[in-house]
């Protein structure tokens, strides 16, 4: 039996269970949203999960409930809920399982959040590589439409919702929000300038929602236990309920696992995640996604909680933890997140555009022993330059690899600048410009 | 043509947008699936149909990595590099596939079967070394595992080593 009670991977984790209809009403799924339906207003749907502190699942943890409050109430036109199943932050890959073990406790979520703002079209957007996830999807929502849970009049009632599922195809941008509502509009996805925000002026410039899936697949329990109970697990008032964290690299089982808010990252990795393969120590972690500052093993007891983790100068962000090995050579890894980075800027802003070459250059040129001790400076100088400068938070995210090991690991940087001094190795001149 | 072979098809995904253009990405998809790449007579065909200019469909179209705007191999190896993957060792499965298909990244083996791509992270984190051919994942790679999936797939075009429904750790067994 798990340590913890789980809640999202409940219904996967018994034998035998297929995630088909049959198999999720008989686990009582399908009877939040009956709840919901002409029961209570959208309003006090709203209420529900605002008073739960549900915060959103994705990375940037804004409370769900406020959100969908953001809303304007007497818009009469169309308006939009927008599932992000985008999932493309490394050391991500919850979504992935929460969509191909159990579709429909998702598309329940979706017709709980459709309800509650109002909106009678969703979409699922989906990444492209997911190809198996939106073919079950897509059986799902067959399945659904065909008992009468979506489409017109929903179980009976005049309330009618759709969802239907959008394929991206490979630019993890996708997954900021504006920049997902202008792929769905089939443009490239560039991030719009904000404000105004999706809440006003989203998908064909209608009022929209845009919600992570694991966000959404917390709602029908939400609704079935009640606000109060959701608020109690975790690490209240500010990050209530459980996360499924993503446990990855030198662990000796990696994989998903269900905790509530608030346990430390020594419990997940050791007691969750089997501790270190190889019974090595532990060297660094990335608390949160590729986005995430890098952490070192100090920050073991720091708490999963949003607050503990932003104290201890990372994020949460989409609940991805990397861990790393004594050995393992950080201004690497760096740079390997960095060329992710760099291949992932779409090219809007000038300073992430440009930027992002020229920092993957310098860390090559570094790691190739052909650096010079003034590369460290420029590396600081152009991360601040890019950081808050761009119209979307991939900015700020780009950077966090290389300051976050400067500020941890700098004699590893110097260690491998010296030793090009050692070899006199032909080096290049400076890439780039100096500000 | 498309639109003479696939008429119900294009106006079914049509009926899902208030906007024809969002039905973009899944008709450039639909173009790939006939010709293996997206040739550009069929983004001329995509824009009459949903009313854009050629180089509106163009310019979508080289945004995303997944459209091929050239041909590629039968099946498209594409082994993800990042640094999850890096750390358990996807630069030497980079390696085998190399060595034992004579190709390096971004080259198809002279018989048309094999495509090798390094491609950035595909959500597979906690089961790496891992790539994609075509529409399938395949994880946890091991050699051995790599040398049986290019046989399976030179044999019989697929693999049973593929992923299913993913879960990680491995779900309790039916009966357990």
């Amino acid at each position: 039996m798990p340590k913890y009670e789980p809640i999202l991977l409940k219904n996967m984790l018994q034998p035998g269970y297929a995630g088909s209809l049959a198999d999720y009403e008989r686990a009582g799924g399908y009877q939040a949203v009956r709840k919901v339906l002409g029961k209570l207003s959208p309003a006090e749907v709203t209420g529900i999960v605002m008073k739960s502190g549900l915060r959103g699942r994705g990375g940037a943890g804004f409370p769900t409930g406020v959100k969908w409050g953001f809303l304007p109430k007497d818009y009469q036109g169309p308006r939009y809920l927008c599932c992000n199943a985008d999932e493309s932050e490394p050391g991500t890959f919850k979504d992935r399982q929460l969509i191909e073990r159990d579709p429909h406790q998702l598309l329940e979520g979706m017709l709980i959040a459709c309800y509650a703002i109002g909106a009678a079209s969703s979409y699922i957007y989906i990444r492209g590589e997911f190809v198996l996830g939106a073919k079950i999807l897509e059986t799902a929502i067959k399945e659904a439409r065909a008992a009468g849970y979506v489409g017109k009049n929903i179980f009976g009632s005049n309330t009618s919702i759709d969802i239907w599922v959008h394929r991206g195809a490979g630019a993890y941008i996708c997954g900021e929000e504006t920049a997902l509502l202008e792929s769905l509009e089939g443009k490239r996805g560039l991030p719009r300038v904000k404000p105004p925000f999706p809440a006003t002026h989203g998908l064909y410039n209608k009022p929209t929602v845009v919600n992570n899936v694991e966000t959404l697949a917390n709602l029908p329990h939400i609704v079935n236990r009640g606000a109060e109970w959701f608020a109690s697990i975790g690490s209240p008032p500010k990050s209530t309920g459980t996360r499924v964290f993503c446990v990855s690299g030198h662990v000796k089982q990696p994989g998903n696992y269900e905790v509530p808010m608030g346990i430390t990252f020594r419990e997940l990795i050791y007691e969750h995640a089997g501790g270190m393969r190889g019974d090595k120590p532990l060297k660094a972690f990335i608390p949160g996604g590729a986005s995430a500052p890098f952490l070192t093993p100090d920050h073991l007891d720091v708490k999963l909680d949003f607050e503990s983790v932003a104290l201890a100068g990372s994020m949460l962000g989409s609940g991805g933890v990397t861990v790393m090995e004594e050995g393992t050579d950080m201004v690497w890894a760096a740079l390997r997140l960095m060329e992710f980075f760099y291949h992932e800027s779409c090219g809007k802003c000038s300073p992430c555009r440009e930027g992002s070459s020229w920092l993957v250059q310098i860390m090559r040129r570094i790691v190739n022993k052909r650096g010079r001790m003034e590369d460290l400076e420029t590396l600081t100088d152009l991360c601040k330059n890019i950081a808050g400068r761009t119209v979307c938070a991939f900015g700020d995210a780009e950077v966090s690899p290389i300051l976050s090991t400067l500020k941890h690991w700098r004699q590893e940087y110097v260690d491998l600048i010296q030793a090009a001094e050692t070899a006199n190795l032909i080096r290049p001149e400076p890439v780039g410009t100096k500000h | 043509m498309l639109k003479e072979k696939y008429q119900a098809e294009i106006d079914e995904i049509l009926s899902r947008y208030p906007v024809k253009r969002s039905a973009l990405l899944p008709l450039l998809y639909m173009a790939q699936r006939e010709e293996g790449y997206v040739t550009e007579a069929a983004m001329q065909e995509i824009a009459g149909i949903l009313k854009l200019t050629p180089p509106q469909v163009y310019e979508t179209a080289t945004f995303y990595t997944m459209l091929n705007l050239k041909p590629v191999g039968k099946f498209h190896l594409q082994v993800c590099k990042s640094l999850m993957c890096a750390l358990v060792g996807s630069d030497t499965v980079i390696g085998w596939i190399g060595a034992k298909l004579g190709i390096k990244p971004g080259e198809t083996t002279t018989d048309k079967l094999f495509t090798l791509s390094i491609v950035e992270c595909l959500a597979a984190c906690g089961t790496g070394p891992m790539m994609q051919v075509n529409d399938d994942y395949y994880e946890r790679l091991t050699e051995e595992k790599l040398d049986r999936i290019l046989a399976d797939l030179r044999q019989t075009g697929t693999s049973s080593l593929k992923t299913g429904p993913f879960m990680w750790p491995e779900p309790a067994k039916p009966g357990a």
